[in-house]
């Protein structure tokens, strides 16, 4: 099992924490679906406003990994800074690097996403980049030190799931040391199975789940799905093919 | 002395970062700090002096995806 800067996951599920329908909600989500993960963000916090005090009281007590984003960040200067605030605020060398390039699609710069990797990765930082499946700009993040990559399936919110499947196996093919993560756009169960058939590491969610009339059965049922696609790239599946292949032998039918 | 911190114009009479955090209730918060779109670590706090015109951001954990 590939590992996250030396951090083996328990479960190849990965959540976010925004959207939810309440604190409670959340919990029960990560609860039920044995999430390894929990991404988190840095915003605003003045005057007496303590929601973020409480919301951190809240995931602290989940017991799971802190994966905090710069999410929002269109420049390389947010974006490292926004990092250096969450490496304290959450004592983790973990940066989920979001870079935006494209406010309708919510692409990630590819340019300014490299450059806040080179700093980042050589300021110490173990950097998560929020990628497409584009090699060439993921041999790029490799070569910055990014020891994991995590291209969309399909844009945030979308729910389109892996929407160039043949590059996300290409990816797989062209880095088989490297944990890959499926980041946005995964909708449901089976498209987040599907991503780890194809030898991914693990899959992001979070509006498929908070968004779900029953969040916390959406986040189960996900943590089975990827459980399922883990366990059936692991048994090295059968190559399909064009023709039928009978099951049951030919060898001692009756002559009817 | 007026500065801005979150976006909001406040009138202050706080010299270091330290005091600002202080006069908001957020010295003993889990919270991260930048001035001036630079990131000033919890450390620094003390002695990071604060200017006419700085802009200051405190940031808290929230939710995120």
């Amino acid at each position: 099992m590939r590992k996250f800067y030396g951090v083996e996951l328990s479960s190849p599920l990965m959540l976010g924490t925004s959207q939810y329908p309440s604190p409670a909600v959340l919990a029960e989500a990560f609860r039920r679906s044995g999430a390894s993960v929990a991404t988190v963000s840095v915003r605003r916090e003045a005057g007496g406003d303590t929601a973020g005090q409480d919301f951190w009281a809240l995931i602290e007590n989940l017991g799971v990994a802190i994966l905090p984003n710069t999410a929002g960040c269109h420049s390389v200067k947010e974006a490292v800074t926004t990092a250096h605030m969450a490496r304290e605020l959450f004592d983790t060398k973990w940066i989920k690097l979001e870079v935006i390039g494209h406010s309708d699609s919510l692409q990630p710069d590819p340019f300014n996403t490299l450059e806040a990797a080179r700093i980042l990765c050589a300021d110490g930082f173990e950097v998560f980049p929020y990628c497409t499946e584009d090699l060439v700009l993921c041999e790029r993040l490799v070569e910055a030190g990014c020891e994991v990559l995590m291209p969309w399936g399909a844009p945030f919110g979308t729910g389109l799931g892996l929407n160039n499947f043949f590059g996300l196996r290409a990816l797989r093919a062209q880095f088989p040391d490297i944990p890959l993560v499926i980041d946005a756009g995964l909708g449901v169960p089976s498209q987040a199975a599907h991503a780890m058939e194809l030898g991914y590491d693990a899959v992001l969610l979070n509006k498929a789940v908070a968004k779900a009339g029953d969040p916390a059965a959406r986040a189960a049922a996900s943590g089975k799905a990827g459980e399922a696609g883990r366990l059936a790239h692991s048994a090295d599946p059968r190559e399909p093919r064009d023709m039928a292949a009978p099951s049951t032998p030919a060898l001692g039918q009756a002559i009817l | 002395m007026k500065i801005t911190v979150n976006g909001v114009s406040v009138e202050t009479d706080a010299t270091t970062l330290a005091q600002l955090l202080v006069e908001h209730g957020k010295a003993e918060a889990k919270i991260a700090t930048a001035v001036n779109e630079a990131f000033v670590p919890a450390i620094a706090r003390e002695t990071h002096s604060l200017a006419d015109g700085d802009r200051v951001e405190i940031v808290a954990p929230r939710q995120g995806g």
